[in-house]
């Protein structure tokens, strides 16, 4: 058996919510990350780019437990979740949002977003009909700030594309978590909606650390957070907006790729 | 609550079954008995399979761990004190088994009717979805376990009766069960447990439990990386609908006075899979009127023409399976946009998309 080596001895940042350090992810050979590091401030918006097939969603994956490291280590609050099982990483704060809309179909909107916002989730409290009065408000600002108020009683599946993102949007917020992850949450909008969830995202940043990843570069630009760039894998640059589009080494990344980014998607 | 005439219609519904003693015969309510026992592991497998989305082509065996541990109680009260059954005198045995002591005691033999099926599907589910298996592989490994366990019951036969299983009943707790009160107080009997599981499902599923399952179903990773642990939801729907399948052969043993491995293998476990997609597996209605039609059907036509039986189930369920996948229960759905309106548009000359 390992010996646990403690992580760190200076006294950890406490402004620092995740540590991702030198993350490789080995998909037989293939690396997905490459020895990738970040950091993420609290109450900070990060927003991750790179052309397809960067590692993007890998990342998530990773900090989320859906993927294991290969070496490396993820840090959430001063403490090492890499390892953990993934309702646990979830439990301790952090929820993410697929690429594909991942929404409950069968389930109308409200019931997706009051099993999101339920607390206390060990199976045996599961027997009642309601979930508690707290998180019946939450619920209803959840619905509110998402734009499903009316809709509430609707089942989820007859949302059109757009609604569903948002409602998956309001599932990770209504869990409460100090970290959100959302991957491409614009997949499939029109430029209306695109800025609306620039907006909702921008409103979240008070009680929530984000970490958006997105292709369309015109809604980088609306959420004007830090952006980071990631390239086959590994860590490319980090600067505000303006430095990132003015970048040639970004550009001639993008550049390569200028066919598929056209059409953003995977 | 306001009046409606279709919240009526349950009760109405009920109150009639329960007079059926004084409008139907004595041998019509041992069948109609009979079937509403098989009714209530219908009810278990709309909260496995419908809400949960788990297919167990294995319901069979659970059903046969119910009927077995009464069967064994049925069994023993008959006997003189120090005697064993008679077929483990002509396989040779001197004293009973250890294992069918217990059985002896019909308070025993009751717990064990709900808790040997109850604790092996908790056991064995347990282990299958705390490794992630499901779907097609979940499925097979029930009817694998369908056909061990018959095969089990024929190979075993000093111990289990073989082939012919266990039969000939004459007394439980001391009232003999072919009298007419007793046929008259064993219906009622098994009519209220089929409300008791409707009502107690029908709560599962309206509770946080039964939301969770189906989410669980759609998705199950949005459950998971919503936070939940999935697998206790799957398990437990899968132990509830175990134990309704128990209770259910229980009954059904008494009713019919035999349980045997042909009632509980492969194809009765397939059978009651079907009997639930006919009615509609996610209605409960659905699942009672469908074990109740096709079992009634049977009746009737295997006792007529008893090689047709099986083709005419497999057509069935072949039928339904294409134009109603909501089985019966689809053709009454609640929304205009039900399989009925659907079903006569498509209907309808010259409309064929
Ligand atoms: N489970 C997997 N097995 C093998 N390769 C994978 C797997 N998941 C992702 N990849 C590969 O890893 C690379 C990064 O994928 P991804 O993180 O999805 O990129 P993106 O930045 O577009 O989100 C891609 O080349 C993809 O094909
Ligand atoms: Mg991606």
């Amino acid at each position: 058996m390992n010996i646990m080596v403690p992580v760190e001895h200076e006294t950890p940042d406490p402004r620092l919510l995740l540590a991702v350090d030198g993350v490789t992810v080995d998909f037989d050979g293939f690396k997905a990350l490459n020895n990738f590091s970040m950091t993420l401030d609290r109450g900070s918006l990060r927003v991750l780019i790179g052309p397809n097939g960067a590692g993007k969603s890998t990342l998530c994956d990773t900090i989320i437990g859906r993927v294991r490291a290969t070496s490396g280590r993820v840090i959430f609050k001063g403490e090492e979740i890499t390892r953990l099982p993934e309702d646990e990483i979830v439990r301790r704060g952090i929820c993410r949002k697929f690429q594909t809309p991942g929404i409950l179909p069968s389930l109308t909107v409200r019931d997706n977003l009051a099993i999101a916002a339920q607390r206390d989730r060990r199976w045996w409290r599961s027997f009642g009909l309601d979930i508690r009065g707290t998180e019946r408000e939450r619920v209803d600002e959840v619905l509110e700030q998402v734009g499903l108020t009316d809709r509430q009683h609707e089942t989820a599946s007859l949302l059109a594309h757009g609604e569903k993102q948002w409602l998956e949007i309001g599932m990770v917020v209504a869990t409460q978590a100090d970290l959100l992850l959302l991957d491409e949450p614009t997949a499939g909008m029109g430029p209306a909606e695109t800025s609306r969830t620039a907006e909702l995202i921008r409103s979240l940043l008070g009680q929530h650390t984000v970490l958006v990843i997105d292709h369309d570069m015109s809604f980088v630009e609306q959420l004007d957070g830090r952006v980071t760039v990631l390239h086959q894998g590994q860590f490319l640059k980090e600067g505000s907006v303006s430095e990132i589009r003015n970048d040639p080494e970004v550009a001639a990344v993008y550049l390569g790729r200028a066919k598929d980014d056209a059409a953003p998607h995977a | 609550m306001r009046f409606t005439y279709a919240s009526a219609i349950p009760v109405a519904i009920i109150v009639l079954a329960a007079a059926a003693p004084w409008l139907i015969s004595s041998y019509e309510l041992n069948l109609m008995a009979r079937f509403l026992a098989l009714a209530i592991l219908a009810i278990g497998l709309v909260l496995v399979w419908g809400e949960g989305g788990i297919l167990s082509l294995g319901q069979g065996v659970f059903f046969g761990l119910g009927g077995y541990a009464l069967a064994m109680h049925l069994k023993l009260v008959m006997l003189d004190p120090g005697d064993i059954p008679d077929f483990m005198q002509w396989s040779g045995l001197e004293s009973l088994p250890w294992w069918w002591v217990p059985f002896e005691n019909p308070v025993c033999a009751i717990l064990g009717v709900v808790l040997v099926p109850g604790l092996f599907a908790a056991g064995f589910s347990w282990l299958v979805f705390r490794r992630r298996v499901g779907g097609v592989y979940f499925a097979l490994i029930t009817q694998a376990l369908a056909l061990a366990f018959s095969t089990l019951l024929i190979s075993q036969q000093a111990y289990t009766g073989g082939f012919n299983g266990l039969t000939d009943y004459s007394t439980l707790l001391g009232f003999d069960l072919a009298s007419d009160d007793m046929i008259v107080a064993l219906y009622w009997i098994t009519l209220a447990l089929v409300v008791v599981a409707f009502l107690g499902v029908r709560f599962l599923m309206m509770s946080r439990f039964g939301k969770l399952l189906r989410a669980t179903r759609d998705g199950e990773n949005r459950v998971r990386f919503l936070g939940y642990n999935p697998a206790p939801y799957k398990v437990i729907a899968f132990t509830v609908g175990a134990v309704l399948a128990g209770i259910s052969g229980a009954l059904f043993t008494l009713h019919a006075g035999v349980i045997s491995p042909a009632l509980v293998g492969v194809v009765p476990s397939i059978e009651m899979v079907i009997w639930v997609a006919v009615g509609g597996r996610n209605s409960l209605w659905g699942a009672v009127i469908g074990a109740l039609l096709i079992n009634f059907a049977r009746d009737e036509i295997s006792s007529a023409f008893p090689n047709i039986w099986l083709y005419g189930l497999g057509l069935m369920f072949v039928l339904v399976v294409s134009f109603l996948p909501d089985g019966i229960a689809g053709l009454f759905a609640a929304n205009r946009s039900g399989r009925m309106a659907h079903l006569l548009k498509t209907l309808r000359p010259g409309r064929a998309a």
